[in-house]
This record gives C-alpha cells, structure tokens and sequence, in this order.
C-alpha cells in the first residue's frame, strides 16, 4: 500500500500525526486521544499507573477489577529489588458477575483484610481499573476504613483504563506517591548532598548504576522514584535537595509538584548513551556549586568513558553507516537513543513514541536529518511502510514491535520492560553498542535472503531481496 | 518471591493471588487469530487490547495484530457505537482484512452496548463481514472467551446448504498451540478424512520466515470452509470446556452431529480420537499411525520405571490438565495436587473418576489459583511440577523439577512449534517429563552415585 507524502495515508486523520523532517513544515500532532480502528501500540491509564508503581518492593499491589487487568500485570516489568519480593505476585479482587451488580467494595475489603494479615505489608496500593470506573466502587472510602483498621497506609490509585491513555496513569502514579510522600508533620530537614532519582524503574539493575555514580560524586542517592524502592526509603523523599528525572514522561509532574511544596528543584537527566550520561553528571555536579563534586565528576566521567571506548570503537566499526528506527513509548528515551545512535555511526531515519510531548518532538525533529520521519502513535502498518522506506536495518522498540521487526528481516533491541541487561550510564552504553551488534551481525540474517537449497536456477527463493 | 506463602490453608473470600487464569478477551482474539484474513478488534479501551497482544506475542513470539475501539470516557458514559463504527470504517479501509471479529470487554459489557445493533448500523464494505462474541471478563475465563468465539463463527458463519451432509469432519480443537492444530488435522488426514478445522491458527502464528510482514499469514481456516462446517457429518470437539459448545450449537443450528472428546493428549485420548474418526467414517487406522502408536508404546516400556509412582502437581487450562492427567495416571503416575483457573463446569468430577479409577487421592480444584496450588504442594511434596510459565515460581521456591505446558509459556521458545497431541506428542511429552526427572535425579546424586547410565 503506497501512501509516502503523507497525504495517501489510508485515513486521512493520521497524515497530522506524522512528519517527514525537511519536507514538511514543521509540527507534529500529539498529545491526543488514538484514532478508533488504528492497531494503536498504546496501553491505558491502569497500565501506566502500575509501570510506574509497582517497582516498590514492599507493597502489596492490589488490582480490582476481573482478573485480566492482574494476570497481564504479573511480574512482567522485569524491575529489580534488593530486598522484598512482595510485589512480585499479582493480586487481584477477581471479580465476577456478582459483584459487578451489586458492587465491589465488600470484596475489595475483604482482599485487603486477608492480604494484610497474610503477608503484613506497610503499605497497599488498590488500582481501579475500567469496571471500576463504571460501576462506581468508592475506592477511597474502602482504602480509608482499611487504613484505619490496619494502621498502614492504603493508596487508591484512580487509574480506570479509558479515562485517557498510558501518561493519565503516570499522573494517577503520581497523585499515589504525593499522597504517600507529602511530609505530614512540616517538611524534614533537608540532608544537602542527597539526591532523589525520579523515573527510573530499576529495569536490569540500573537504579543501582545510576546510585554507585551519585555516590562516587559524594552524593548520596535518598530515594529512587520507584526503582527498588520500598515504603520507608519513599516515607523520606521530601529530605533531598536535588530531584533529578530521567523518565520526564511519567514523572514530570511529580517532580513539579515536590518544586512546589517542598522545596526541592528538579534536572531532567539522562543516563542513556555516553553523550548524556556524561553530560547529565556534569549538570548534577555543577548544581551543587562545589568544585570537589565536579572534579569527581569529570574523573568519573573520563575513567568509565574510557573503561568503554574500546567497546563502543569496536562496534562502531561494524555499525557505521546502518541506519536505525526508533519507536518507544516516551520522547525523551528517543531523544536520548538518537544521540546514543550517532556514537555508533548510525543514522536514525524513523523515531515515534507512544506518548511523546510536544517540547519532546520540538526537539527530536531538532536532532534529526533531513528526510527522517516522525511519527506519533504509530500504528504496525505505518512502522513497516517508513521502515522499508528509509531503509531502516534496525528497529528499537518494546513486545509488540520486535516480531514485526523480525518478520521483515531486521534487527532488533528491546528498550522496554524485556531488556535483560542495564542499558543505562557507561557500561549500559557499552551493553547497548554490543547488543545492537549481536543483532545486527548476527549470521542468521543471510538466510532470509538466500536461495531454497536445491532450488532450479533462477527459481524459489526464501524471500525476496529488501 | 514465594517465601510468604503459608502452608495452613484458610477459606479465602476476597480474590485471587496468583491467578491461575487470564480473562474471556484475549482467548477470544486467539481464537479470531484462527480466521485467515481476519482482524480481531477489541471492542473497549486500548489496555486490554495492548496486553491481550502483547501476551500473545510473548508466547507464540509472532507479530498479533488487532484493532481496539480506543475507548475514552466519553465512550464509557455515552456508549461505544460511535467508536465502533468509525473503527469498522477504519479497519477495512487500513487493514483491508475479509473479516472482522468483534470481543467485548468488561467496561463495554458493562456498559451494555448492544453489538448486534451497532454492527448492523455500520458501514461493512460489499463481500467484507463482521462477527462478534460477548466475552465479559468478570465471567469464566480466557478459555470460555475461546469457546464464545468459536460459538461466534458457527453463528454468523455455518450454514446449511446442501441436500445431504458431506463425508468431511469438523475439528474444533480448543485452545491450543499452532503445532498441535497441525498434528490433529495430519492424523485426519492420514486417516483419510476430509476436515474443516475451525479455528485453526497453524500458518498464522507459526508462520515461516518470509522476509516480508505478512499481515495476513496464509494460515487460519477460511470463511468458505466454516460456512460448509454446516454441511459436514460429525463435528468433534477436542474439549469440554474450549471447544463443547460452539460443537453443539453447531448441531442445534445446523444438524451437525456434535462428539466432544477430550483434548488428544496422551494415548488413549489419541485412541479415542482416532477410534472416534473410524467409527464415523468409512476409514481405517493406517500403518503409519500403528507404527507411531506402536513406537509410543514401545517407549512409555521403556522408560516407566522413570515414571512409576512419582507424585505430579499440574495446572492451567482445564482441557489441557484433565488429558494430561488421565496420561499421567497411564505412566503409572500419581497426580496429587490438579488445579485449573477456569471456574466452572465438571472439572472437579471428571478428574476425581479419573483418579478413583486409578486409586489416587488427591486434591482437585477449578476455579483456584496458584496460592493454593503452592499451600497444596507446602503441605505435600511432589517430584514434577506441570503448567505454564507461571509456575516457575513455585518450582523455586520448593525445588521441583517443572514442565512446561499450557499457555502461556512466556520465558521459552518453540513450543508453538512442537505438539504435545497424537502420539508424537505424547513422545515429547515423555521425552520433557523424562529427561525433568532424570536430570534432577544427576543434579542430586553424591558422586559416589553418579550413574553413567540411566
């Protein structure tokens, strides 16, 4: 199906979505609801609440609603911890036709009660999903009464998957940690060297990179937003004196509001390739205004770039001149994952997200080369068309987007919940640059293109050639 | 992870811990993944549609693609037929399947929109059809999503057209993995059997590499074929609980007569299969198939002393778990702990005759989770494990060998390559269990035990 120019797009709606950069004023719609019937790659607004607060360890996570919601959510984020389990395990209110007619709350009660008395966590966190919504169970009147019976605290986390899309839930997750983080007593005394990490979810460990690097600069990491971390490490938040936000798409508002009340300015950071990295310690490191700090930091910087280099010129040796396709779920992963791309030598020629912002794409479409396509909630038949058209020999993307890739006979690197190995800071620069080489040069690619053994010449071929 | 779970079993009343089960919709977009040029469309809002695709390609490791009805709340409070429609314009205009197949979700059941009305109010280009299925998902689970699915093709699709019934068998084989579907369909076929199975996912979600993305595989089985379901002689159906009653309503609306079995796992449910085929048809039990069955034989010999008396936990999907069990208990081995998700139905007595026949005790449970699965196994000790993915948790915790089977298997591969029916299937099935004990058995000799042979 042809529909390059944008214009021959098979529903006329989406051509505002896309961009080819140079050949198009600029301007990109986003931000907006998905246009019904498009094969969206999006998810809603409970699965972005529970991206968002499920790294906390210790809390029990309480999905109510039928049991889908909670079997999907089961343990597939893939965000490590250093100490309790408890959040593993998928806990659902299960509920059945029964109680969608006569109402929730009793069985909600009752899930709370026995959860508490069988696993005595400090905290619950009860996630309203669609059903929820319609029927119209008063979470927070149930969380209350639970919370008062229990003497812990019960979150409700207002996350009803169609009241918006993915970045309502990062809001909702938000409004959850206010409620939990809001000093009750007056603010505590800031502890000046200590620094709160915000949108990072310890996927593979990397809080814990991101930690040793503060901690080698002299400072120490207070609370990570929500990677491995548990109700008393977050009961101390407001204590920090710097937040800084790697995932600015779920946590922006949170960072905004801890400004606001208590005190504590936020950086956007980003710990993705050596160019941010590098650049993100020196902002940190400059904020403190202390001349030992920044020193720290530009030796931090030079032994673990240089710790690297000889990975990151090996594959770049490989790599130079590929060119790459980027669809993530947020905009400044994309920006970052440009920039990260070019340390390799390849050229980006598609990037989208999910739930990217405006200022976000201002500045992806600063960063690209002419005739680079941007795209907003991109759909597979889209992805495919920019792809093949670009000439794209990677894709960069999360679950949905790696068969697709494969079944064109192109690369793929998994940036979402199933990366098994940290992509953040110096060595995650180098765990990128060597997975991007493992797919790329991987010998199995020769078979797509290679001809039927034993095929009469001229004949059956496995495929065609891209 | 599990180290919380107490081993005193209390009645619980306020839900799930560790669901055993998914819900209605994602079974029901399996099931249209069945239908060659089809498009399933999830009528609700984007969530369920993202995990329900998302699951899929986890476990079967193929692009799934379907459409959602992206519902916000406007749709929620004012109802979701405009979204419904303007999506059926947009999917055939975009995607251009031949079909598309409609499931609802909890929020739009809840909402109560009348899918009938609405689909009958859309714009469905000439040729091009539109199907639909009720799978709430506060009801039964993904397996009845599966079942209503199927029941949604016999009732938009079947028809009764011609004078006298064809010699040809309809197949619906429950909710199993693409290999499977094509192992039940080459045991037809060497019977010398004409079969329509519906629905039949071998060529979508195992589809060869081909170097282009297939939006539509060549697999599934075709409208034309599942019209002339309604023409056939005998529907059988491969499961009581997936595949039952799209068979009967087949009989009622098109006088198909309809045998359920169970799913073909292990021998005698190959027995049954095939000794059903032979005595409805005018056909023979080729050699071939002596041969394999011969060869299964020859191998459960071999090896029962590997099998005898060793004490089994499984779960999943009830079709599944009840064949399982009944080839289990053919090994000479004691199922003690049977657990399925799936509420409902006649799980708990068709297992306990299974296990009285057999003079087993055991605890039998539909409708349960794998909290309770794990309390069982705290309380009494098994030497396998057998399910899906999930119960890898509970292997670690308690150090059981485990066997992976059932859907979903999220952290392997192949397994939508290989079938677990037929009598081949059986052989893998020895082969997993088999080679989960012995290895087990090298890992916990002292060295002074180690054996050379086995």
């Amino acid at each position: 199906m042809a529909f390059s120019g944008h214009t021959e797009l098979p529903v006329a709606e989406r051509a505002a979505f896309i961009y080819t950069k140079g050949r198009q004023k600029p301007g990109l719609k986003c931000e907006a609801d998905s246009i019904a019937g498009c094969v969206s790659q999006r998810a809603c607004v409970y699965c972005g609440a529970r991206v968002v607060l499920n790294p906390i360890t210790d809390a029990v996570h309480l999905v109510h609603g039928p049991i889908g919601c909670a079997s999907y959510t089961w343990d597939i984020r893939g965000a490590l911890s250093s100490g309790p389990e408890l959040y593993r395990n998928s806990f659902s209110t299960d509920l059945k036709e029964r109680d969608v007619i006569f109402g929730g709350e009793k069985k909600l009660a009752r899930a709370i009660d026995q959860l508490v008395e069988k696993y005595r966590p400090p905290l619950v966190f009860v996630y309203a999903t669609c059903i929820v919504g319609v029927i119209g169970d008063d979470l927070e009147a149930v969380c209350r009464v639970a919370a008062r019976k229990h003497g812990i605290e019960v979150i409700p986390v207002q996350s009803s998957g169609f009241a918006g899309n993915k970045a309502a839930g990062y809001r909702a997750a938000c409004a959850a940690l206010w409620r939990l983080i809001e000093p009750a007593g007056g603010m505590p005394e800031k502890k000046s060297l200590s620094v709160n990490y915000l949108g990072d979810f310890n996927l593979a460990g990397e809080v814990w990179i991101v930690g040793s690097y503060l901690k080698q600069l002299g400072l120490e990491l207070n609370v990570a937003f929500t990677g491995d971390a548990t109700y008393r490490s977050l009961k101390n938040a407001a204590a920090a004196s710097l937040n800084i936000v790697q995932c600015a798409g779920s946590m922006h508002y949170l960072a905004e509001k801890m400004q606001e009340s208590c005190g504590i300015p936020y950086l956007n950071v980003s710990f993705l390739g050596l160019e941010d990295t590098a650049d993100s310690l020196r902002r940190i490191a400059r904020f403190f205004g202390d001349h030992r700090i920044e020193q720290r930091a530009e030796e931090l910087i030079a032994r673990e770039t240089a710790a690297v280099a000889g990975v990151i010129q090996s594959c770049r040796k490989k790599l130079a001149g590929k060119r790459a396709a980027v669809y993530v779920g947020g905009g400044f992963k994309a920006i970052s994952l440009i920039k990260q791309f070019r340390e390799l030598g390849i050229d980006v020629v598609v990037v989208g997200t999910q739930t990217g912002r405006r200022q976000e794409y201002a500045v992806l479409s600063e960063l690209v080369d002419n005739g680079t396509v941007i795209l907003d909630d991109a759909n597979p038949a889209e992805l495919e068309k920019f792809m093949l058209e670009k000439g794209a020999h990677l894709l960069v993307g999360g679950v949905k987007e790696r068969p697709l890739a494969y079944k064109l006979g192109l690369a793929f690197v998994d940036h979402n919940h199933d990366r098994k190995h940290p992509l953040s800071g110096f060595i995650g620069a180098a765990n990128f640059a060597r997975e991007v080489c493992s797919t790329v040069c991987s010998p199995v690619w020769r078979y797509v293109h290679t001809p039927v053994p034993g095929a009469r010449a001229g004949g059956a071929v496995w495929a065609a050639a891209l | 992870m599990l180290d919380c779970t107490p081993a005193n079993i209390v009645q619980r009343s306020g839900g799930a811990i560790n669901p055993a089960k998914t819900c209605q919709p994602i079974g029901a977009m399996y099931a249209a993944l069945g239908i060659h040029r089809c498009l399933p469309h999830s009528h609700g809002s984007q969530g369920c549609c993202a995990y329900h695709r998302s699951h899929l390609t986890r476990h079967f490791r193929e692009p799934v693609l379907a459409a959602s009805s992206s519902f916000t709340e406007g749709a929620s409070i004012f109802g979701g037929a405009a979204n419904l429609k303007t999506a059926i314009k947009n999917v055939f205009t975009i995607y251009n399947p031949d079909i598309i197949a409609i499931h609802t979700t909890c929020l739009s059941e809840t909402i109560g929109d009348d899918l009938p009305t609405i689909i009958k109010g859309a714009e469905i280009p000439p040729g091009k059809l539109v199907i639909h299925a009720n799978t709430p998902s506060y009801q039964g689970s993904h397996i009845t999503g599966f079942s209503n699915m199927t029941r949604a093709m016999v009732s938009y699709l079947a028809e009764a057209t011609a004078a006298q019934k064809k010699e040809q068998v309809n197949i619906i084989p429950g909710f199993v993995n693409p290999a499977d579907m094509r192992e039940i369909k080459r045991l037809t076929g060497l019977m010398g059997i004409r079969s329509i199975m519906f629905p039949d996912t071998a060529g979508v979600l195992d589809a060869p590499m081909t170097g282009k993305f297939e939006m539509y595989p060549a697999g599934g089985a075709k409208v034309a074929d599942i019209r002339d379901a309604g023409n056939s002689r005998l529907t059988i159906a491969l499961g009581s609980y997936a595949a039952s009653d799209p068979a009967h309503h087949l009989e009622r609306k098109c006088r198909v007569r309809a045998l359920t079995l169970k799913t073909p796992i292990g021998i005698k449910a190959t027995d049954d299969f095939l000794l059903a085929l032979r005595g409805h048809f005018a056909c023979a039990v080729p050699a071939e198939l002596e041969e394999e069955r011969g060869q299964l034989v020859d191998i459960m010999i071999d090896t029962h002393h590997h099998f005898f008396g060793k004490k089994v936990a499984i779960f999943g999907d009830p079709d599944i778990v009840l064949a399982t069990t009944e080839f289990l208990l053919d090994l000479g081995m004691r199922p003690v702990h049977v657990l399925t998700g799936t509420p409902g139905g006649d799980f708990e007595s068709a297992i306990a005759a299974l296990l009285r026949e057999a003079g087993v005790e055991a605890n039998v449970r539909a409708g349960g989770d794998l909290f309770l699965l794990h309390q069982w196994i705290k309380n009494q000790p098994v030497d396998l494990l057998i399910g899906n993915t999930y119960g890898k948790y509970i292997a670690r915790a308690e150090d059981i060998p485990f066997v992976r089977l059932g859907f979903p298997i999220l952290d392997r591969g192949l397994h939508s390559y290989l079938p677990v029916v037929g009598y081949r299937g059986a052989m893998r099935l020895l082969e997993m269990m088999g080679n989960a004990l012995l290895d087990r058995a090298d890992r916990d000799a002292a060295d002074e035990d180690l054996e050379l042979v086995m």
